[in-house]
């Protein structure tokens, strides 16, 4: 009985142990999103203030425009610029990994290791060595400061992930079902949408999930390839609040919480496949 | 069943190679092709402002000049060291979190949720954050280290040289270690219960058990991590841009941003182009090395299966 108590006691102890360090992990973002609540001089107090006092959607209205005073940071302009370009750029990776990644699954071919080898290296070209090159190039092709340029960079940068993620999916499925179905008189296209897609329809929404963040999240090609509100995405913008002498931490951290809630949920609904999926070509390939 | 071949895209050995066609394209206008313009122009006194400079052979000129570049080499050891305590750190501190995670029986779908908060955050977010922390005026931690008494000034994190590179690294772990406890964590859980009770039963004490059967297992979920990691470790770009921008006086440079500032500020695109092609020769050659583990250990873990 005493022993059994004493263990339990233990356990309690270790999870609180282990909560307690994963809240002081989260301290620091959680600050920037409380600030995003708080008035700008509660910001600068002495003694730090923790928790706001009076918690105020007011730096989310001056970023949009409403209320009296406002900021002159076209937020709404970027928010639609991400998105737009996020988004597209996530449907065509996609397609184009869907392809690629059953390819990979399904077929036996010739410099099939090489070329994997090869789109994953792709991906490791630092942003900022690439950057070079292609403003260059795309200042030629008038795709600087345009949304196409940046949409046709995201997608080249999810490609490689997007394939790994969906090679592994289709794994997955046992060869078998297809077969069966191309027995019964489909073809292998019917047999792919019909049986195949939807089998691995969650792992896919996941990899476009995975792609979409990347898109969203990415500055340091976005930064060097856009110059106005034509084609400025939501994290260069970020860099607008610290042109001025002072930095408006308020307003800055209103503006990262509007980049951080599609994150978050996103991270969210993805996190499960995401693991699965990646350890799963990875161990099992 | 006819004689007549089909015509060649529909033959069953092209399929795969059609199927990649779109993947292989894109790669090659977006990534091959600016590479082997960026190679051809590190051979060239290209500057921005001045576009006839890109017919301007200079052969090795801009490598040479690299070699005795002192600010280079100091950025290309300070990275080095940057990515060698940033992923050391991510591995121990992820394994430990992972390790402490998987103990926990009631409650855990929760704590791995906090756990997951960090990955959330884009990492120029995660500038900006510890730009705000680190702040020597009106920074949280100055704020609280003076409120709690155990400061009286305001200590300047992010201008001093050890601390500047302290707080950078900080942002990097603080960023990407929980992207390791989860695939460790996978790991853990994907771990067969026979052996760790077999070695119990041996008389193996906790530490043998760990060392033994645990971290063999864990090694694929730990290059897995690596290899991902590699992939984008780059992106700390983002955050030493917006903490320092690799100053002040270039105490916190990192290639990345030393080929920024000379690609774009001083417009020398030949010079930059060829520090590009050194760091692309560095994460190319990481990227492989953990890749290469990687399929060893699968390897493994297929005999084994």
């Amino acid at each position: 009985m005493g022993r059994t108590l004493r263990k339990r006691l233990a356990a309690v102890g270790l999870w609180l142990l282990t909560f307690v360090l994963m809240v002081i992990m989260c301290v620091p973002g959680l600050w920037v999103v409380l600030t995003a609540f708080r008035p700008n001089a509660e910001v600068l107090a002495k003694p730090p203030v923790w928790i706001p006092e009076n918690p105020s959607l007011n730096n989310f209205a001056k970023i949009f425009g409403f209320g009296a005073d406002q900021v002159a940071i076209p937020v709404p302009a970027y928010f639609a610029n991400s998105l737009i370009i996020a988004l597209t750029s996530t449907v065509i990776a996609l397609l184009i990994g869907m392809s690629g990644g059953y390819a990979f699954a399904r077929y036996r071919f010739r410099f099939k290791n090489g070329l994997f080898l090869g789109l994953m290296l792709s991906r490791t070209v630092p942003g900022i060595a690439l950057s070079l090159p292609i403003f260059i190039i795309w200042s030629r092709l008038g795709l600087i400061d345009a949304k196409l340029g940046l949409i046709i960079v995201y997608v080249a940068l999810n490609v490689p992930f997007t394939i790994w993620l969906i090679d592994g999916f289709f794994r997955q499925i046992p060869k078998e079902m297809s077969e069966a179905a191309q027995v019964d008189g489909c073809t292998r296209w019917q047999a792919f949408w019909k049986i195949e897609f939807p089998l691995a329809k969650s792992g896919i929404a996941s990899a476009g999930i995975f792609a979409f963040l990347t898109s969203w999240n990415e500055y340091a090609l976005a930064s060097n390839l856009t110059r106005s509100t034509d084609s400025k995405t939501l994290p260069v913008g970020l860099m607008d609040f610290t042109a001025q002498f002072t930095i408006d931490w308020a307003g800055m951290s209103a503006m990262a919480v509007i980049i951080i809630v599609p994150a978050l949920i996103l991270t969210f609904l993805v996190q499960k496949h995401l693991i699965a999926g990646l350890t799963f070509s990875g161990v099992k390939g | 069943m006819t004689d007549r071949r089909p015509p060649f895209w529909q033959r069953e050995k092209y399929t795969p190679y059609l199927l990649l066609l779109p993947a292989v394209l894109t790669i090659l206008f977006v990534v091959l092709l600016p590479l082997i313009f960026s190679l051809y122009t590190s051979f060239t006194g290209y500057r921005l402002i001045r576009p006839e400079s890109l017919w301007q052979w200079v052969g090795l000129r801009n490598y040479e000049r690299i070699f005795g570049d002192r600010d280079f080499w100091v950025a290309f050891g300070r990275t080095v060291i940057f990515l060698t305590i940033a992923l050391n750190l991510e591995f121990l501190l992820g394994l430990g979190i992972a390790l402490l995670i998987n103990k926990i029986t009631w409650g855990q779908r929760t704590l791995r949720t906090i756990m997951m908060f960090p990955m959330m955050f884009s990492p120029i977010l995660v500038g900006y954050q510890f730009k705000f922390v680190f702040n020597d005026n009106i920074g949280i931690l100055n704020n609280a280290l003076q409120a709690l008494g155990l400061s009286d000034g305001a200590i300047p994190w992010l201008v001093d040289k050890y601390l500047a590179n302290f707080a950078i690294i900080f942002a990097e772990v603080w960023m990407s270690t929980s992207v390791f406890a989860i695939l460790l964590l996978a790991g853990l859980f994907a771990m067969p219960r026979d052996p760790l009770e077999a070695a119990k039963v041996d008389g193996c004490n906790a530490w043998q058990v760990f060392r033994h059967i645990t971290l063999p297992f864990l090694m694929p979920f730990v290059f897995i991590a690596m290899t991902i990691r590699s992939l984008d470790v780059a992106r700390a770009y983002d955050i030493v841009d917006v903490m320092t921008g690799g100053g002040p006086a270039g105490r916190t440079e990192l290639l990345w941003t030393l080929i920024a500032r000379v690609g774009y500020d001083n417009a020398r695109m030949g010079q930059a182009n060829a520090m590009a092609y050194v760091s692309i020769v560095l994460s190319i050659a990481f990227t492989y090395y953990f890749f290469t583990k990687l399929m060893a250990a699968r390897r493994y873990m297929g005999g084994a299966d």
